[in-house]
């Protein structure tokens, strides 16, 4: 796909926007449709179309692979993270209430944290199990 | 009427799907389908559902799937069973998940037992609880939480699973001991030093590879 010059003025124009929209279906997934797993495949969804239109060999210098698949477990470590350190603030284990002064703070504030470990680890395999195919076929 | 259409072509998509023997062509249309299913998702309100409809069932999975038709071929062979007994499963199947809709209450019912039991509170309480307008984000994460631990767990593992399985394959020194017995015309019944001297060799050039 290297040749087509429409594809990559097309593709570089528009992953800015598709990580962009991916961080706001993160963040706002609070308040509209949306949360951690749709963000995190959109996000993962801009790093496949890059592998795509430039090649696996320049996608793996922007994500190599030792730093997708470091990725994959810190979503998780994240989300259980937030659990564990529900119990140390004396609370039940996912328990949010307790992590901010007032317990509805500290909803939105466990629930903030929990998406992004679900973003993260949500792409952070879409891109390893895209990689680790392309990777295969070559 | 907007839902017969669209069910309609779900249907037209199916047999499609059951039809055509060209892969590739069956994948897009898999991908046509789930953005149909997405659409009424949204009619049905589901827009949270519809969402990640779109980007994993029309989007991610598609790719995926042409990806794995790229390290396959994309014509499906010729199956040599008769199709019967699929068959009967299937519309054994059919019917009874028929029979079953009839018990179900009417969309949207008040006194449904799904309206009943934990919903009303989690629409009443969970502005108040949890601070976040969106019901569907506070149940998934906050009421929900170990649910969604579980889910991030199953897809810690698939993406676990497919790197050990089509990952590249690191050099075992077992494997290497073999490609260096081979290469030297060893006989295969190599003696105890030289198997120790390989795995050595083994074990250096697997690190110099990491």
């Amino acid at each position: 796909m290297r040749h087509h010059i429409i594809l990559r003025v097309v593709a570089k124009l528009s992953i800015p926007f598709i990580m962009l929209y991916a961080l706001y279906v993160q963040f706002h997934g609070d308040f509209g449709p949306g949360g951690g797993f749709q963000a995190g495949v959109i996000f993962g969804a801009a790093f496949i179309l890059y592998a795509l239109i430039f090649g696996l060999d320049n996608a793996l210098k922007v994500a190599p692979m030792n730093v997708v698949t470091f990725f994959i477990s810190i979503g998780l470590l994240l989300y259980a993270g937030v659990g564990v350190a529900a119990l140390f603030y004396g609370g039940q284990f996912l328990d949010y209430g307790v992590l901010a002064s007032d317990s509805v703070s500290g909803q939105h504030l466990g629930i903030l944290l929990v998406e992004l470990g679900v973003g993260i680890t949500v792409a952070a395999v879409m891109i390893a199990i895209f990689f680790t195919f392309a990777d295969r076929g070559r | 009427m907007i839902n017969i259409v669209l069910l309609a072509f779900l249907a037209i998509i199916s047999l499609a799907i059951v039809r055509i023997r060209n892969l590739f062509a069956v994948v897009m249309l898999g991908g046509i389908y789930s953005l149909l299913m997405a659409s009424i998702f949204v009619i049905l309100d589901a827009v949270d559902v519809a969402f990640t409809e779109v980007a994993v069932g029309a989007g991610i999975s598609t790719i995926l799937m042409l990806g794995t038709l790229a390290l396959t071929t994309s014509r499906e062979k010729i199956p040599m069973h008769t199709p019967l007994l699929p068959l009967i499963v299937t519309f054994i199947t059919g019917a009874m998940l028929v029979y079953g809709t009839w018990d179900i209450p009417a969309f949207g019912d008040a006194s449904a037992p799904a309206n009943l039991h934990v919903a009303p509170y989690y629409l009443e309480r969970s502005m108040v609880e949890t601070g976040v307008p969106n019901v569907v984000t506070a149940v998934l994460a906050s009421y929900r939480g170990y649910d969604t631990l579980g889910e991030l767990t199953v897809i810690f593992t698939a993406g676990i699973g497919v790197l050990l399985l089509l990952g590249r394959r690191r050099e075992t020194p077992a494997s290497a001991s073999e490609q260096k017995v081979a290469a030297s015309g060893g006989t295969g019944r190599s003696d105890p030093g030289k198997e120790t001297a390989s795995d050595d060799g083994g074990s250096a050039s697997k690190g110099s590879a990491t």
